[in-house]
């Protein structure tokens, strides 16, 4: 388990603008926590591209974790695109996830409850069941990235047009 | 390369074996827990390795193949102790001079960095320090040694969660740099789920389960359904823990690989405590085959 020695900026100096915490009774593996929390944070705009993520000393230093659970998070990460470790140096963002502006959301909104809420309710489905059903076809429809290759795109040829 | 191997390997006290015919292979570059119950046969094992008992029969091997207790082995493992052993008389700076003197590789500058940042006052006496202080003393004083592989017996045991987890910081600090296997053994779970990447569970002086722990996880899963189709369930799964009621049982089994949960039946997620906790409850779910040769699965949770 050969970590490349990183960057030193002295003792006390954090790299990175974000900062890991755990819940140990959430029962989400930790790997998976350090993910989410990266995501969270890209999401947030605590992270943007160029941003450097904690260093994996670092983080297991002050969470006293298996450095293998932060390589694996780290890798989880890359697989998805959003970090590129550079050697010697760190891991960096590379792209934040695409986030959608306020007039795409409302319209998106809009649709649905327009749309397919008022169908389901006119079907008969309660609350649960429409929650139940569009778990379900979220699940599906992710577990096909092909099919959503165009919404994004579309997303973000969009957002430049506002901005 | 295996950091220790046994094979065969027993220890026995006048009439009684601690440990008996254990074997066991423990690849590099792990955070290795040693679990088991109480006179499972932990202290036996990790003093075998680090050459601190002959074994009675069989043999064990650590870093490749040096045995265990030779030179070559001396100077690239280190060992602390059960309770942290010093000598409480000396200052701080006696003590490194001590280690310095009866090691042949110490690393002087990295111990006193190491103490500087840990704030422990050089001048202070052993004794006078603090139990997670203490600790943290005789941690640092083994890593100065830069070992290849470190051997903790119950390093933990007896501090205040604070010190415990300053202690295991420092260790995984030291994974983290590089080149460093760890062997610990401790009864706190929730501490070696967030450490350790690899779990050996002792019961008996035998080994019971030894793998990476996500395999081992991904390897077992909890079942959930009716209680008068669980005979037939046992005959496709090995079973490690069965709980029925009248009409509903719950099932921890082994999936051997195999990913699809029976009809009618649930599957779901084992957490590491669940699994440990039922391997000690049942020690003969030793005695099924598998928990070895798990190590190549990686089945998915099932879907329902």
């Amino acid at each position: 388990m050969k970590i490349e020695k990183q960057v030193l900026g002295g003792e006390a100096t954090l790299v990175s603008p974000m900062v890991f915490r755990l819940d140990p009774r959430s029962g989400v593996p930790t790997y998976l926590q350090l993910v989410h929390q990266v995501e969270h944070a890209l999401r947030l705009g605590y992270l943007t591209q160029g941003d450097q993520l904690p260093r994996i000393k670092d983080v297991v230093a002050s969470l006293s974790i298996n450095p293998n659970t932060v390589l694996k998070a780290y890798r989880d990460l890359e697989q998805k695109g959003f970090i590129a470790s550079r050697p010697g140096q760190g891991t960096f963002v590379k792209v934040a996830p695409d986030t959608v502006g306020l007039p795409e959301l409302t319209e998106l909104r809009r649709t649905l409850v327009a749309g397919w809420l008022r169908d389901a309710a006119a079907a008969g489905l309660d609350e649960d069941g429409i929650v139940a059903l569009f778990m379900s076809a979220l699940r599906d429809f992710h577990d096909r990235p092909a099919e959503r290759r165009p919404s994004r795109r579309d997303g973000r040829r969009r957002r430049e047009g506002v901005a | 390369m295996n950091v220790i191997e046994t094979s065969g390997l027993g220890k026995r006290y006048r009439s009684t074996w601690a440990l008996k015919d254990c074997t066991l292979a423990i690849p590099a570059g792990h955070v290795v827990a040693l679990v088991g119950p109480n006179g499972a046969g932990k202290t036996t094992l990790l003093h075998c390795a680090v050459g601190l008992l002959t074994a009675t029969t069989g043999k064990v091997t650590v870093l490749g193949d040096l045995e265990a207790g030779s030179l070559d082995a001396l100077e690239r493992v280190a060992f602390v102790a059960q309770d942290a052993p010093l000598y409480r008389h000396l200052s701080v700076r006696a003590m490194l001079s001590v280690a310095r003197n009866l090691n042949r590789r110490f690393d002087e500058e990295q111990a006193e960095r190491r103490l500087r940042t840990l704030e422990i006052p050089l001048d202070h006496k052993v004794g006078k320090l603090s139990g997670g202080q203490q600790a943290q003393l005789a941690l640092t004083l083994a890593l100065a040694r830069h070992p290849d592989l470190l051997v903790l017996d119950e390093p933990v045991a007896r501090l205040d969660p604070l010190a415990r987890h300053d202690f295991m910081s420092l260790v995984v600090t030291a994974v983290a740099e590089g080149g460093l296997s760890v062997l610990f053994s401790s009864h706190v779970i929730s501490e070696l789920e967030r450490v350790a990447d690899y779990l050996i569970l002792l019961t008996h002086g035998q080994v019971q389960m030894a793998g990476e722990i996500d395999d081992l996880l991904a390897g077992h899963t909890v079942l959930s359904g009716p209680a008068k189709e669980s005979g037939a369930l046992t005959e496709r799964f090995p079973v490690v823990q069965s709980q029925l009621a009248g009409r509903h049982a719950q099932l921890l089994v082994r999936t051997n690989g195999s990913s699809d949960p029976p009809a009618g039946w649930e599957s779901d997620d084992v957490s590491l405590e669940e699994l440990v906790l039922a391997y000690l409850r049942e020690p003969s779910a030793s005695t099924l085959p598998g928990p070895l040769n798990l190590m190549a699965t990686s089945s998915k949770k099932a879907p329902l």
